[in-house]
């Protein structure tokens, strides 16, 4: 069987290091027949400010982006098949997903199958204007392929695990055009110079998560999952997660969660260089810094019409807060710490913190 | 010799595909399984939006499950 029909009204907000951004969605699925569906989201992004190392050679951003994903979905026998199109649209990078999706069901329906197919072009730019007055430089493209296979598979009648495997290849202009490496440079006044990124125009990665869900004694449910990344840019990431699931009576659900991640930096990336042009391919882009991060979650939902209403099944408000802490070993703070005290290469490294808020009402039907 | 060591390993595949898998656990013993806990994400808008604030801060990126699009998100 499809899912139920739905739809959710959702709010979001991103709180943190120096930006904050906030989100607004709408989402409709329904069902054309029993075995067909369709399924559509609007998706819009409010930024306000931006990350420290843009901040360190630009003004304040302000953005909206826009998506737009539309999905339809059919069922026959064990399989099911799904497409879908993702476009989105910010005023300097626009952004168009197709996806194509199998899923199977064998072996008495104890074990789910599923392989997956996206492609991605999107056109990046570069707003050389103000936040009111954008001019905005298209500098080219990118193309994303990935590929997934996943595999669900029931245990127990307590347990179930699953296993995913993720290829993904870029090409194209594959660096973020807000940010600049930096070099020593005893001619300025801060002791460095500022160049442009220049990355591969190639990138392949390879990322697999494992991940187990077990129904404990009581009503309740414990999850925990490992991801392991690595890619051709040097990077390799580890992701530990572990969450626990606890209904109480009909009307509530509650959830927290505990996640930690940590990554080494990429091989051509460097706060510093010693000179310019020190070798062929540079960044300094935050992201492909070592770094960590932990992430503390909590969320309940609320079934206010757990029997429904009018024509709904099921009405729910469901809340979700994460607080974050961001902290990087070769990313250094170089917009609140330089000259005469600091001088380029001994700033404190980077860290900040984050607060996630999600806000949503779903109703069944 | 070669041509064994092809022969073997889909044989073996025949043999197994010959077999029907019986479930171990029976569609009686899923109840638990059918329960809303159990799912692998409940909120499908909530886990994509959570997956795109990751995947804008960290190297990784893939294998969560979700397709998503791409951003120039700073």
């Amino acid at each position: 069987m499809l899912p139920d029909d739905r739809a959710d009204v959702f709010y979001s907000k991103y709180s943190g290091g120096g930006m904050d951004i906030t989100g607004y969605s709408a989402l409709v699925r329904k069902k054309v027949t029993e075995n067909f569906a369709i399924e559509a989201n609007y998706f819009v992004d409010k930024v306000s400010g931006a990350s420290v190392d843009v901040l360190s050679q630009a003004s304040v951003i302000k953005d909206t982006r826009k998506q737009k994903t539309v999905s339809v979905e059919y069922l026959h026998d064990k399989t099911t098949y799904n497409a879908s199109f993702i476009q989105s649209v910010e005023r300097d990078y626009i952004s168009n997903t197709a996806h194509i999706s199998l899923s199977q069901d064998m072996f008495g329906d104890l074990t789910t199958v599923t392989l997956g197919f996206s492609r991605t072009r999107d056109k990046v730019g570069e707003n050389n204007g103000t936040a009111n007055v954008p001019i905005v430089n298209w500098l080219g493209h990118a193309d994303t392929r990935n590929y997934d296979v996943g595999i669900s598979q029931i245990l127990t009648k307590n347990l179930i695990a699953g296993i995913n495997f993720e290829v993904v290849t870029d090409s194209g202009f594959l660096a973020n055009p807000y940010r600049s490496v930096r070099f020593l440079d005893a001619q300025t006044p801060k002791g460095y110079g500022l160049a442009s990124q220049v990355y591969p125009d190639t990138r392949t990665s390879t990322a697999v998560q494992t991940q187990m869900k077990y129904y404990l004694p009581y009503r309740a449910a414990v999850t925990g999952s490992y991801r392991f990344f690595r890619d051709t840019w040097g990077i390799i990431g580890h992701t530990v997660e572990l969450d626990y699931t606890h209904p109480i009576g009909k009307e509530w659900i509650l959830e927290g969660r505990a996640r930690y991640y940590r990554q080494n930096s990429a091989t051509f990336y460097s706060d510093l260089f010693a000179i310019a042009g020190q070798q062929n391919f540079e960044a300094r882009d935050q992201n492909l810094a070592s770094q960590n991060n932990t992430t503390i979650g909590v969320k309940a939902t609320w079934a206010f019409r757990p029997d429904g209403w009018l024509f709904f099944k099921r009405m729910t408000l469901t809340g979700d807060i994460e607080r974050i802490r961001f902290s990087y070993s070769n990313f250094r703070d170089i917009r609140d710490f330089g000259v005469p005290q600091y001088t380029p290469g001994s700033e404190p490294l980077y860290e900040f913190s984050a607060t996630v808020y999600q806000i949503f009402m779903s109703a069944f039907f | 010799m070669r041509s064994l060591t092809r022969v073997l390993p889909l044989s073996a595949l025949l043999l197994l595909g010959a077999c029907s898998i019986q479930p171990w656990v029976k569609p009686y013993e899923r109840d638990r399984l059918a329960d809303p806990i159990m799912a692998w994400d409940r909120d499908a808008v909530s886990a994509a939006y959570l997956d795109h604030i990751r995947e804008s801060r960290e190297g990784s990126r893939g294998a969560t499950g979700g397709a998503g699009g791409g951003c120039g998100c700073n």
